[in-house]
């Protein structure tokens, strides 16, 4: 696994960029991962990327956008308005979470 | 005396009661099992049915026809289950009580989970599914008279059954319509909320260049919100719109309702289970099996083939107090019709993409991997058979539980798909 320099840390990710350890995250890291895709974050992006980083502590594996409305409370369009065209991808690659399954 | 209570007769259920009858000695345990009808369906078939390959009743026999003797069947609705009093009670009021329980009831398509879908003024008339069988003769009827237009061929949301379908679908109203001499007439658009053909990124390399090559368009990452009924146009929820004269669609998938009600489920009803045994996560003694469990696998009747193999084993050793040791891999091998008699044949697991190589034997084959070949849709052809006389009653089949590397060609996929997030 590659590792790359964000915000002036050494994180570890995997091939297409995601973070691969939950710990290494930190708020400065998802300011620098949101800008590399073009994401203004505001209040309401926070409120879904903290909900992704608790969820995932409780169910080890990241939130769909399906869970991200039922049990966030964010509704998937709402989402598409915050993170354009791939929500579920792009919220977990700025959460440092693993790309969310429902792709087998 | 145990008892060991079965939640359907499927593909998955039909496999557990046949395997652990042989198992379990009838002395020790009653198994019983409960289904809402006796009616099975060869589920690969609808995917054919529409293209006139089949009638109808080809595809349909009765469940009890392929239940072992010394099991009991019961039909009715379930209406919850009561994991903690370990017992299922029924919509009639009648409980049965259990030691073991197995949820093997499936996944359903749920055209009522997108506004618009199922309005009666399309639904079965230009909007059709082909997971059941109502849909699927639906289809074919209506692709009969069909003069031609715009074909939408369309997946609402993952998991899905049956992930290749609708692609051999689209390869297969391709060839069908070149066939009838109008292909000139039909534009097929493939939509999908993945990013591309498929999902594996060596197969949907494989599957896209297949699209390419039958002028079928592909609209991905597109998440539905609702079907405009009056113009018959689908919605995304980033606002794309795509007309249809012909909606094919796979609608959501969602395990039965009752797994929802009993506390039992996730989001869309399915039983969070432990990937390698099938164990319930929140009870120890629930498990789910086939297409109703949460396992990151294909929902297929190969998965639930090859994990049965290896479920029997474990349960024998689990209600014996012993360690369960036949860890599943998360194997499928999938047959995926192309058109024009041809098909290609994927082998994977939870970690390894399908790779091409030859199957079952190395080198010698006979049937290619990943590769379009005349063979591998006879494979699928034959598979009927296979699966109404041998698989579900739990007969031996030439084909390893556990996936095997050999005779793969690894190399092809170091490279690897690099997507960025940001793309």
């Amino acid at each position: 696994m590659p590792v790359i320099e964000v915000a002036g840390k050494q994180v570890q990710v995997n091939e297409e960029g995601f973070l691969t350890v939950y710990e290494e995250w930190s708020e400065e890291i998802a300011l620098a991962l949101a800008k590399q895709i073009e994401i203004d974050m505001t209040d309401e992006h926070w409120k879904i990327i903290k909900f992704l980083r608790e969820d995932y502590k409780t169910q080890k594996e990241t939130a769909t956008s399906r869970r991200v409305q039922t049990v966030g409370g964010v509704p998937v369009k709402e989402q598409f308005v915050l993170f354009p065209k791939k929500p579920a991808k792009k919220m977990a690659y700025i959460a440092g979470l693993p790309k969310p399954k429902g792709c087998v | 005396m145990n008892k060991l209570l079965v939640l359907g007769g499927g593909t998955a259920g039909t496999m557990v009661v046949n395997k652990l009858r042989k198992k379990l000695k009838k002395t020790e345990w009653l198994i019983t099992l409960i289904d809402k009808d006796n009616r099975h369906i060869y589920q690969p078939g609808l995917l054919l049915m529409p293209f006139g390959v089949y009638k109808a009743e080809e595809l349909v026999k009765e469940r009890d026809h392929f239940f072992p003797a010394g099991i009991e069947y019961i039909t009715g609705d379930v209406s919850v289950i009561r994991p903690d009093a370990s017992e299922v009670i029924l919509e009639d009021g009648r409980i049965f009580k259990y030691d073991q329980l197995v949820i093997a009831t499936g996944t359903t398509p749920r055209p009522d989970q997108t506004p618009g879908l199922d309005d009666e003024a399309i639904w079965h008339k230009s909007a059709f599914d082909f997971y059941t069988l109502e849909g699927s003769v639906a289809l074919r009827d209506a692709l009969a008279k069909w003069p031609g237009g715009r074909m939408v061929v369309h997946i609402t949301e993952m998991p899905i059954k049956c992930p290749v379908a609708p692609l051999e679908f689209a390869f297969l109203a391709d060839a069908y319509f070149t066939e009838k001499k109008m292909r000139d007439k039909v534009e097929i658009i493939y939509v999908t909320p993945l990013e591309g053909a498929f999902t594996k990124p060596a197969c949907s390399r494989a599957l896209g260049a297949m699209l390419v090559d039958r002028k079928i368009a592909l609209e991905p990452d597109f998440m539905i919100e609702r079907v405009d009924v009056e113009s018959k146009t689908l919605i995304s929820m980033d606002e794309r719109e795509i007309p249809f004269d012909l909606l094919v669609t796979v609608p959501l998938n969602m395990g039965a309702d009752f797994i929802g009600k009993s506390g039992l489920g996730d989001d869309l009803n399915y039983v969070p289970v432990d990937k390698q045994n099938f164990l319930s996560k929140k009870y120890p003694n629930i498990f789910a099996l086939g297409d109703a469990s949460d396992i990151p696998a294909s929902k297929a009747g190969s998965v639930a083939h090859f994990a049965i193999d290896l479920f029997a084993e474990n349960f024998v050793e689990y209600v014996q107090g012993r360690e369960m040791k036949h860890n599943f891999d998360g194997h499928a091998n999938c047959f995926i019709e192309s058109g024009n008699g041809k098909g290609l044949l994927i082998d994977f697991n939870y970690t390894t993409e399908p790779l091409p190589g030859m199957f079952p034997i190395p080198v010698i084959g006979p049937m290619p991997l990943l590769k379009e070949s005349r063979l591998n849709h006879m494979g699928k052809l034959a598979f009927r058979w296979i699966y109404w006389n041998l698989l579900l009653k739990g007969r031996w089949i030439p084909i390893p539980a556990l996936m095997s590397m050999k005779g793969k060609r690894a190399a092809v996929v170091v490279e690897g798909e690099k997507v960025n997030a940001g793309h």
